[in-house]
């Protein structure tokens, strides 16, 4: 399979279920990549594996299909790979290939099981741009009868909040849409603050959509919990100090980073936000607070 | 509720104790039931622990009513321990309970108890006056609260931070004697080395020795019990020749080779036994000269290890060879190769235009810092020294050595520095389970003034320097320096010259300091980059490993 079928499963993932995650069609791309991989070696197949990760990154340049790519490929090298026939081997790794896959599709349901339980009737929640799991989290709530509204910001540059707004209109929950701006300004009449995650950091700090971490600094300052929502697959490897600490890889979109040469006139697209600010984590693992997340991440990558 | 060394009825006394705290009077039921017991416990005294304890698990249920229930589970690991009895002089056993002997010769009942009795006044009455002491739980056991609530496993203070308590000196003096090999005259002991000078009442449990009197002097030539290896080490720490956490591991490590290599096993004994034993005196030696380090211990804990698990049918030569190897694995692992590691992943943390502070002399961020000059990354270092080491100067001459750009301060000038830094890298001593970091004095100082101009801390420490102890303060457990250190002589004038005849004068040379783990932004490892918060999950994983 060379770079352009893969771009192009990768493509045709993402169109036929605009709900599914960036990394979960990434993942399926890849699975799709080891069926029909004609290496000789397992260590040929690795290789080409994380080439394949490379490609994709390059498409889509989250957090969260580098990390996918990378737990997926610790996934099934995971079992013992003692067989002496190279297709026996290879046939454990999909299996534990369609494992992985099957597990992680499920991430978002159990999130939103733990999750919902936080929202009290008459809840105010602010939450920032678009993000599916957050979503699915007030589609729950929803389902339970729970009466809250919802603060969407706008999330310029590409007023990606407005499509929040749309999907929560029609599950007639009482949205307003605000300024990125007017964080401070609405946090008053606001209970609790939800946003999801593009990454989860070592430090148990979150890689999210830019003006994140603004609103943890002001929930912070208005002692308001600011709560995370996101899939165990998103935790990376990463380890960033401040915000220049963060890969330029990951700040900007794909094509900027191909096309464009002086950086530093782009704005990023997203930003990091400390651990300290941020009360809980809600993972398909469980409720974690921000420093079990490096536990959780020893475990996984160890 | 174990009292000191009676093997036969630790049981009985803690009944009679209860009873009497309760201010009934035995009656005649309770009477006959005690002559019964102690008859049976005599002739259960040569059998196993466990049978008498289970005997007196029952007594106990079948005891007064007043009994709890919860009692007999919470008190039984109390009852093991001294009645086991067996035990060899090297399992260190508490002062108040120590192995009494096996064989006590036959007396009457009457008079076994009489006896009983007046220990159990003398001891009631000389614990009084003490607070929180080591293992007593006899008096634990006269409060009318609730005995359970009081668990018979109590922790024990380490000796070291009980200075100022004169029971726990003798004991130490006490210890020193036994760690002879039999057979010697006196002379031949490790002496008690005295503590020097006023030492100020916050510190006053501590141990604080003078530079200009080693232990060494004390020592009587020929020495037969210790090793000259091993004294010549002692000397080395005592001067502050061998100085900084790594260094004296791997001296340390060098002189036990040494040890091993001259070892030969006496007749009728085992290698993996004898040679622990002959290891301990040297190691009391040792924390006399200067006490041990968070990294010496896990090292010394390792070859205690290895040595005991050499199988019993290796020949000498191939057992010593063996040691040795797995002493140069464990520098090689540990030291250098971690060493390696986290140089590898520091350098990521530094980039081009960085400007960053150090603090003292840490041989592993010195490392650090050289290695990422050869990778061509451009930086600049602050350095940071304070008094009366002055190790900064060291620092300073290493990397200007390998034509580092870097500027040095004083401690008193680091709030004026900061704004310039990007990144503050520290080293440590040691990094404690929860969190906390114990380096040199002045590192909290540092993280904090960091952390107020919100400039990223990194602290770099190999894990073999992790160890289980949880320290909130740098009070508790600490290590003074010779005072006179802190005089300095200006313009010919010396000032503190007389700080003895000044009775309300003390000086306090304090070596090591306590860091929280807020201050600290990130910890790198030989086995990664981890927040402070995880070092206990690291030491699972490394307790897993082994």
């Amino acid at each position: 399979m060379d770079e352009e079928e893969l771009v192009e499963y990768f493509r045709a993932q993402m169109r036929k279920d605009p709900d599914m995650a960036s990394a979960v069609a990434a993942i399926r791309t890849l699975l799709e990549f080891l069926k029909r991989d004609k290496g000789e070696t397992i260590l040929g197949l690795r290789e080409n594996l994380t080439w394949a990760t490379d490609c994709l990154t390059g498409v889509d340049s989250s957090v969260a299909v580098s990390s996918g790519g990378e737990l997926f490929l610790r996934f099934i090298s995971l079992t013992s790979l003692e067989h002496q026939d190279l297709s026996r081997c290879k046939k454990v790794m999909e299996e534990r290939g369609e494992l992985f896959l099957e597990k992680i599709s499920m991430s978002r349901t159990k999130v939103a099981k733990l999750c919902h339980t936080f929202i009290k009737d008459g809840a105010k929640i602010l939450t920032h741009s678009y993000s599916r799991v957050v979503l699915r989290v007030l589609e729950k709530a929803a389902a339970e009868k729970k009466r809250f509204s919802v603060y969407v910001t706008e999330s310029q540059p590409d007023s990606a909040g407005r499509q929040m707004a749309e999907a929560l209109r029609k599950l007639n929950v009482p949205v307003t849409v605000v300024l990125d701006a007017a964080v401070g300004y609405v946090l008053e009449k606001v209970d609790l603050v939800i946003v999801g995650a593009e990454g989860v950091v070592e430090s148990g700090g979150i890689i999210n959509k830019i003006g994140t971490y603004q609103m943890a600094v002001c929930s912070k300052a208005h002692n308001k919990p600011f709560y995370v929502v996101a899939e165990s697959f998103k935790f990376v490897r990463l380890y960033p100090l401040n915000q220049q600490d963060v890969p330029d890889k990951f700040k900007y979109k794909a094509d900027t980073l191909k096309t464009v040469q002086n950086l530093s006139e782009e704005h990023p697209i997203i930003d990091y936000t400390p651990p300290s600010l941020i009360t809980l984590l809600f993972t398909d693992l469980g409720v974690l607070t921000p420093s079990a997340v490096s536990d959780e991440l020893i475990k996984l990558y160890l | 509720m174990a009292d000191s060394g009676v093997t036969d009825g630790p049981n009985k006394k803690d009944e009679i104790e209860r009873v009497k705290s309760e201010g009934k009077d035995l009656t005649k039921e309770e009477k006959q039931r005690l002559r019964k017991e102690k008859k049976q416990q005599k002739k259960n005294k040569e059998k196993k622990d466990d049978k008498a304890s289970q005997e007196s698990e029952k007594e106990k249920k079948s005891a007064t009513s007043a009994a709890p229930a919860s009692q007999p589970p919470t008190q039984l690991p109390a009852q093991k321990a001294p009645s086991a009895v067996p035990a060899p002089a090297p399992v260190p056993v508490p002062a108040s309970e120590a192995p009494a002997p096996a064989d006590k010769p036959a007396k009457s009942k009457a008079e076994l108890k009489a006896e009983r009795r007046a220990r159990q006044e003398a001891e009631r009455a000389s614990k009084q006056g003490k607070k929180g002491e080591v293992g007593q739980q006899a008096p634990q056991g006269k409060s009318k609260a609730p005995p359970s609530e009081l668990q018979p496993v109590v922790k024990r203070l380490p000796e070291h931070i009980q200075v100022d308590n004169p029971d726990v000196l003798k004991k130490l003096a006490k210890k020193l004697e036994r760690q002879q090999t039999p057979g010697y005259n006196a002379a031949t002991k490790i002496p008690l080395r005295s503590d020097y000078g006023y030492k100020v009442s916050l510190f006053s449990h501590l141990h604080q020795y003078s530079r200009k009197a080693p232990l060494t002097q004390q020592l009587s030539i020929p020495s037969t019990v210790i090793h000259p290896a091993i004294v010549q080490l002692g000397l080395q720490y005592s001067q502050g020749i061998v100085a900084g956490s790594n260094a004296r591991s791997v001296a340390l490590l060098h002189a036990f080779k040494q040890v091993i290599r001259d070892y030969t096993t006496p007749p009728n004994e085992e290698l993996s036994r004898d040679l622990v034993n002959k290891l301990k005196p040297y190691i009391s030696f040792l924390n006399q000269c200067r006490p041990l380090s968070a990294s010496m211990g896990n090292a010394i804990k390792y070859i205690k290890k290895e040595i005991s698990n050499i199988p019993s049918q290796c020949k000498e030569e191939e057992a010593k060879s063996k040691l040795l190897n797995c002493i140069d694995c464990y520098i090689n692992e540990k030291i250098v190769l971690a060493a390696k590691a986290i140089a590898k992943y520091s350098i990521e943390k530094i980039s081009d235009g960085d400007v960053i502070l150090v603090y003292g002399c840490s041989s592993l961020v010195n490392h650090i810092l050289c290695e990422a000059f050869e990778k061509s990354r451009k930086f600049r270092v602050i350095v940071v020294d304070s008094r009366p080491r002055l190790e900064g100067r060291e620092a300073l001459r290493r990397l200007v050595q390998r034509g580092i750009s870097c500027t040095y301060v004083l401690i008193s000038a680091v709030s004026y520095i900061l704004p310039e830094v990007s990144k503050v890298f520290l080293g440590a001593h040691a990094l404690l389970a929860n969190g906390y970091v114990m380096s040199r004095v002045g590192t909290s100082q540092i993280a904090l003034v960091a952390k107020a101009f919100n400039v990223p801390v990194l602290v770099c420490c190999e894990t073999y320097k992790f160890c289980d102890r949880v320290q909130t303060d740098s009070f508790v457990s600490n290590e003074l320096d010779d005072p006179d250190d802190l005089i300095v002589t200006r313009k010919g004038k010396t000032q503190l010259e007389d700080w003895h005849q000044v009775d309300s004068l003390g000086l306090l040379n304090l070596v090591y300091d306590v860091t929280p783990p807020d201050f600290v932004d990130l910890v790198i490892t030989d086995l990664g980059m981890i927040p402070c918060t995880s070092v206990p999950v690291v030491l699972r994983v490394k307790n897993v490993d082994q």
